[in-house]
């Protein structure tokens, strides 16, 4: 080795240093550990022992499991495309060549910034029973006002509402996808006599498409990992836990009940979902997603 | 892709005004009940506008006493959150620049599967590393204390680092090679000449690190114990009574102060929000 490449080493290993720590203590040596404890009944009070796969047996057979697995498919297979949707059609209208587009994206994108205990009580007050002003619009609109986080039938949807309030980072990430799509592809299609809507399904989609992907992936990773929100607006996911969602009963199970093997399966099981969910995406994109060569 | 007719530009502004309407509604709601005396929350049909503009509420609400807590220490809660916010940030920024130097611009053996693993990291979701962290730092005697909060930021964090080596790489070799003739040690070449021109990638670790501490709400509510430790996030769930009976122009008015600096510093530093989500978004 010369001695250029020795004082490369050395420094290199110098700088990452702090990442080999990091990694091991905050990321490797949790991952190992949680896999283990999912084999074992844990309370951390007493040591861990080995009940080989009981935790995961156990699981599939607990009711309140199967709801909170239930809930959160049911919240993510709404808030996710209609959050996408809503995300897309405002970053088309954005990008239409409109006069005050830093404005409109300013407040469009504000939503996004609250703080998500700070969205939560404020939505605590927009949909409540007695005061709630999301009522007194409805009602002004004839529109029979339900009870939203009283209701077991619309709280989940309340949620989904509320999600797509917050909905700005996927329109800002939308918006820069629209704004690379190179002009002359439109003018061509202009040439062809293509119309609005044809120019949007046969230019546009096809074009931000890895960023459709990039934005339902992660709308699907967050929105499964649903917890501060509920945990404020429907403690114990009230009413009949209705809004009872996988990470809440994740956090009961470890910090609640002291549960921290079973906690560990279920949080295996959603590390599978997840990785699952995104590896079916990608494939589903293999066949859809157009990438730009080059 | 533009719109040409008169009609449809005039569609669109409307469109757009109304959903600007109904996107700022919340906010303005928020404000206004945080201005209101409490009798003007509690009236049917609403008052849009408060009589009169009582911003004694927002002293009142620092200093809220609640029967069944006691006294809210809200200026504590905003005091840790700033340390905290401080710790991290700085950490952060530090630490994932330093280590993605390294993976950047130095060659070394074992680097490339190093930054491998690294990337799978990134899949691994938070409840799965919940667990045996809390176990971690129980054994530490951390728990209770700010110590898992800030501590872990100073070691890296492997989206940061991933953006910052991939904006390193984009700094022409040449500019360090001369300052390695010239004598430079690699940790020169790195404050004198890659920090400087990575300003706009660190700006945006140092936003971002600094509004997931402001936001974080389970990471105070897994290690925080004393109520005069919590955090903003944290404390502000106590305005709520469960029980009903809800000082809901308090509550907006506590929920404003946690609101407004993010909106603030979102002025300030407009550009670098929205480069940052870009780019966070589309070379992520």
């Amino acid at each position: 080795m010369t001695r250029f490449r020795r004082r490369q080493m050395w420094a290199g290993l110098a700088f990452v240093s702090p990442w080999l720590v990091g990694m091991g203590a905050f990321l490797l040596y949790p991952i190992a550990a949680s896999l283990y404890y999912s084999f074992c009944d844990y309370s951390v009070l007493e040591r861990a022992y080995h009940i080989g796969l009981a935790n995961y047996a156990d699981l599939f057979h607990d009711r309140l499991y199967l709801r909170s697995l239930l809930n959160t498919l049911f919240y993510a297979g709404l808030s996710v495309p209609l959050g996408l949707a809503l995300a897309l059609a405002l970053a088309l209208l954005l990008n239409s060549g409109v006069r005050g587009l830093t404005v409109y994206r300013t407040i469009f994108f504000l939503p996004a910034l609250v703080p998500m205990v700070a969205l939560a009580v404020l939505w605590l007050w927009i949909f409540n029973g007695e005061y709630g002003v999301l009522n007194v619009f409805l009602s002004r609109l004839g529109i029979p006002a339900p009870g939203w986080l009283t209701d077991p039938a619309w709280s989940k949807p309340a949620l989904v509402l509320l999600s797509m309030w917050g909905m700005g980072h996927a329109m800002v990430i939308f918006l820069a996808g629209l704004q690379d799509v190179p002009v002359h592809l439109y003018e061509a299609a202009d040439l062809d006599g293509a119309g609005w809507w044809s120019k949007i399904r046969h230019v546009t989609l096809p074009m931000i498409s890895p960023v459709l992907l990039f934005n339902g992936i992660m709308g699907i990773i967050g929105s499964l990992q649903f917890f501060a929100i509920p945990y404020i607006m429907t403690p114990n996911g009230q009413p009949a836990r209705s809004a009872y969602f996988y990470a809440m009963y994740l956090y009961d199970n470890a910090f609640l009940y002291l549960r921290m093997g079973y906690a560990s399966a279920m949080a295996w099981i959603l590390f599978l979902l997840i990785l699952t969910l995104t590896l079916l995406s990608l494939r589903l994109a293999a066949r859809y997603v157009h990438y730009e060569a080059g | 892709m533009q719109a040409r007719t008169p009609l449809a530009r005039t569609l669109m502004h409307l469109i757009l005004l109304a959903g600007s309407c109904v996107f700022l509604f919340p906010l303005f709601w928020m404000i206004s009940t945080s201005l209101k005396p409490v009798e003007e929350t509690m009236l049917s049909p609403p008052r849009w506008i408060p009589s009169a503009l009582h911003f004694e509420n927002y002293a009142k609400a620092v200093a809220y006493g609640s029967k069944a807590l006691g006294y809210i220490p809200f200026l504590e809660y905003g005091k840790n959150t700033l340390l905290l916010c401080v710790l991290v940030v700085s950490g952060t920024v530090i630490s994932s620049a330093l280590i993605a130097y390294g993976f950047a611009r130095l060659q070394w053996p074992g680097r490339n599967a190093l930054f491998g693993v690294t990337l799978a990291t990134m899949m691994v979701p938070f409840p799965v590393l919940m667990v045996p962290m809390f176990v971690l730092f129980k054994h530490l005697g951390w728990v209770g204390t700010f110590r898992p909060l800030w501590i872990p930021a100073w070691f890296g964090s492997a989206f940061n680092i991933f953006l910052l080596r991939q904006f390193f790489l984009t700094i022409p070799r040449e500019l360090s090679d001369a300052a390695v003739v010239d004598g430079c040690s690699e940790l020169q070449v790195f404050r004198h000449v890659i920090l400087p021109l990575s300003r706009p990638a660190l700006a945006v670790v140092a936003l971002f690190s600094f509004l997931y501490t402001w936001n974080d709400f389970i990471g105070p509510l897994i290690y925080l114990s004393d109520q005069r430790m919590f955090t903003l996030s944290l404390g502000l769930q106590f305005y709520q009574s469960q029980a009903g009976g809800t000082e809901w122009h308090l509550l907006m008015a506590a929920a404003t102060i946690v609101v407004v600096p993010i909106i603030l510093l979102f002025f300030l530093a407009q550009r670098t929000f929205i480069q940052g989500i870009a780019l966070t978004g589309i070379k992520g």
